[in-house]
């Protein structure tokens, strides 16, 4: 329970379902995990492995119905599931707040962003509408957007990509919250604009002490921005590291897939060995095989994976795997195996 | 050049812009008939305003010695049954029908609009609840709405304006919830209350001015049904009670004498056709300019 005791966000057995025509969809399956304050906690996974879902179901931002959501999120100590709507707003921007994936539609297009900027901050400080429009181009100056005070009076089709992008931090930073949950935040953006805003973000978590939570699908962009990394499949997480031992010593077959499947220029020049992929798709959230998640597409399954869940294991301080080859005896069996058939 | 503009203004999230209001205004100016339209109600706006200057004298005090006379230059439009000039009720009438007009898409505009915003915006049983009453609403015909609730609230201007009012609310409450229900999911409002914005200030502040569109649309076009709604009712003899020189009612009681002056029930006939034409011409002329996938 220490680990709980130090944390900013305390994510315990969290399910979110949603109730759909062709059934009933759980696209977060039980996960637990903890931000702690001022730290970068990467989430990473394939599209459609709950990582987004993860995200919205901690600020309630999920149309309920269709969805449900259930499990505790002890946020300073209070579990955000059993707020109720006026409590989980004031929470919203003053104390979690969330950058999205896709800036060009972030914004209100009928909105200057200064206003945009400004009302965040009136929605959280009993400040009048001068003050809160001084404080939303102080912020725009943050976020190292030039000349700030004539940019916030334009509207956001004059912003190109990066700039709003900068321009939905500033609105996030704009209340200093105790956790960013960024959502995929430089996916939509150039290779060299995603390196800016990185840079950037890094440096305003320093300054700020901010925790963020960056969700994404790129191993390259968690190497660069976590401390620690979760890796979700298909609504469970099946491996938590320390992001230098993940890219080290991956445990997971998933994992390791991953790391595989990026492009090193001039790996197969050097090794001859071919990029990589995982094998077949991930599995309908309707229809989730038994047992391991993963086992139908992984190259090293044994014969309990298709029937039974793998536990979690410790493997030390925020060292965790999903796994039958990380329990002991069943580790010992595919050793066996591989001794047999060698 | 011209196709990276289009290319721009087609991109998402660029919807009002500075260019925006000017390909518009120029697409409305380069419709003809939105542009006949526009200035026949500027005409009329201008004849209601000024109606004391054009015409002096009262329109509504009887002469009996010059009942029914034809065009003249004493009388441009001739006079009426009792003798009034009919012109002088003409241009006086221009301000009770677009009083009506303005009056009527007013209570469309304070109920329609925040029913259709709650509908569309929170769904589930409010949404329920307001969609079935805004059916059995629309199951009636707008003028036979109107006509019953003139016969529940009685006549005179401000029981027509409610009754028209009322009629016109439903088509509001479906066009508004219409729009919220697809701007309701732009990532800008999810935005907006992931920073904790208030549910009215999201209604307000994003989602109205995003459903503005339709609805200026709606408000031309209505005003223009209205004009006709009251004029139906006064020609009933159940809107707008004489001697207020209103334009249906003008045609009510020409009615007896249109084998014998058939230009008393004319010139007011005429009034309400270019009327109502004008806003109907403006209205379309509205909806191609602000649509931005209607290229000229």
């Amino acid at each position: 329970m220490n680990r709980q005791d130090k944390s900013l966000l305390s994510v315990r057995d969290l399910q979110t379902r949603f109730h759909t025509l062709d059934g009933i969809v759980n696209a977060v399956d039980g996960i637990d995990f903890d931000v702690y304050p001022g730290e970068t906690l990467g989430l990473v996974g394939e599209s459609g492995c709950g990582k987004s879902v993860t995200a919205f179901s901690i600020l309630q931002l999920l149309r309920c119905p269709p969805a449900e959501i259930q499990g505790t999120v002890l946020f300073e100590g209070k579990n955000l599931l059993d707020l109720d709507k006026e409590a989980i707003r004031e929470i919203r921007g003053s104390g979690i707040s969330m950058i999205f994936q896709e800036p060009m539609t972030s914004l209100n297009p009928v909105l200057r962003i200064g206003e945009q900027i400004a009302e965040a901050i009136r929605t959280h400080k009993k400040i009048g509408r001068l003050e809160s429009w001084r404080l939303a181009v102080e912020m725009l100056k943050t976020v190292q957007i030039s000349s700030p005070g004539e940019r916030s009076r334009q509207y956001p089709h004059k912003y190109s990509g990066g700039m709003r992008q900068r321009a939905m931090i500033a609105m996030a930073l704009s209340c200093s919250p105790k956790l960013i949950l960024a959502d995929e935040p430089t996916t939509a953006l150039d290779v060299t604009i995603q390196a800016q805003i990185m840079n950037l973000m890094q440096g305003l978590k320093k300054e700020t002490n901010t925790a963020i939570v960056l969700i994404t699908h790129d191993l390259g962009v968690i190497a660069e921005m976590a401390s620690r990394v979760l890796v979700m499949y298909a609504g469970k997480i099946v491996e938590e590291a320390p992001i230098k031992k993940l890219f080290k010593d991956p445990r997971h077959p998933y994992t390791r897939g991953l790391l595989n499947s990026i492009p090193v220029i001039g790996r197969k020049a050097e090794t001859g060995r071919r990029l990589q992929e995982i094998p077949g798709m991930v599995p309908s959230p309707l229809n989730m095989p038994q047992g391991c998640r993963f086992y139908p597409r992984c190259d090293k399954a044994l014969d309990v994976c298709s029937s039974k869940e793998p536990p979690m294991q410790w493997l030390g301080e925020n060292r965790r795997v999903s796994c039958w080859l990380e329990t002991e005896g069943e580790q010992k069996k595919f050793t066996d195996k591989n001794k047999m058939s060698g | 050049m011209t196709d990276i503009k289009n290319e721009k203004d087609s991109m998402p999230g660029n919807r009002v812009s500075d260019s925006r209001f000017k390909r518009s205004w120029v697409k409305l100016k380069r419709n003809k008939a939105a542009l006949i339209g526009g200035l026949l109600i500027l005409m009329y706006v201008m004849i209601a305003i000024l109606a004391p200057l054009i015409y002096r004298g009262n329109p509504s005090a009887p002469n009996l010695m010059k009942s029914l006379e034809t065009p003249s230059i004493e009388y441009f439009l001739g006079t009426d049954e009792l003798g009034r000039s009919i012109m002088g009720r003409i241009i006086y009438g221009s301000r009770i029908s677009l009083l009506i007009a303005v009056g009527v898409v007013f209570v469309g505009f304070i109920i329609g609009i925040p029913l259709g915003l709650i509908s569309g915006y929170y769904g589930g049983k409010i949404d329920f609840i307001i969609q079935r009453i805004t059916d059995t609403l629309l199951a009636f015909p707008g003028f036979l709405l109107a006509l019953a609730l003139v016969a529940i609230l009685g006549v005179g201007i401000k029981n027509t304006v409610i009754s028209i009012g009322i009629s016109m609310v439903p088509i509001y409450i479906r066009l508004v919830r219409g729009c919220v229900l697809s701007v309701r999911e732009e990532v800008y409002v999810e935005a907006a209350k992931a920073v904790g914005t208030r549910d009215t200030m999201i209604l307000i502040r994003h989602i109205l001015p995003n459903v503005m569109v339709p609805i200026t649309v709606q408000t031309t076009l209505g005003m223009g049904t209205a004009i006709l709604f009251a004029a139906g009712l006064g020609f009933l003899g159940i809107g707008v009670q004489p001697p207020t020189p209103e334009w249906g009612a003008m045609l009510g009681s020409a009615r007896s004498y249109i084998f014998h002056s058939p230009h008393v029930a004319t010139f007011p006939g005429i009034a309400i056709f270019f009327s109502v034409l004008s806003f109907n011409l403006f209205g379309d002329g509205l909806r191609d300019a602000l649509d931005p996938r209607f290229k000229l």
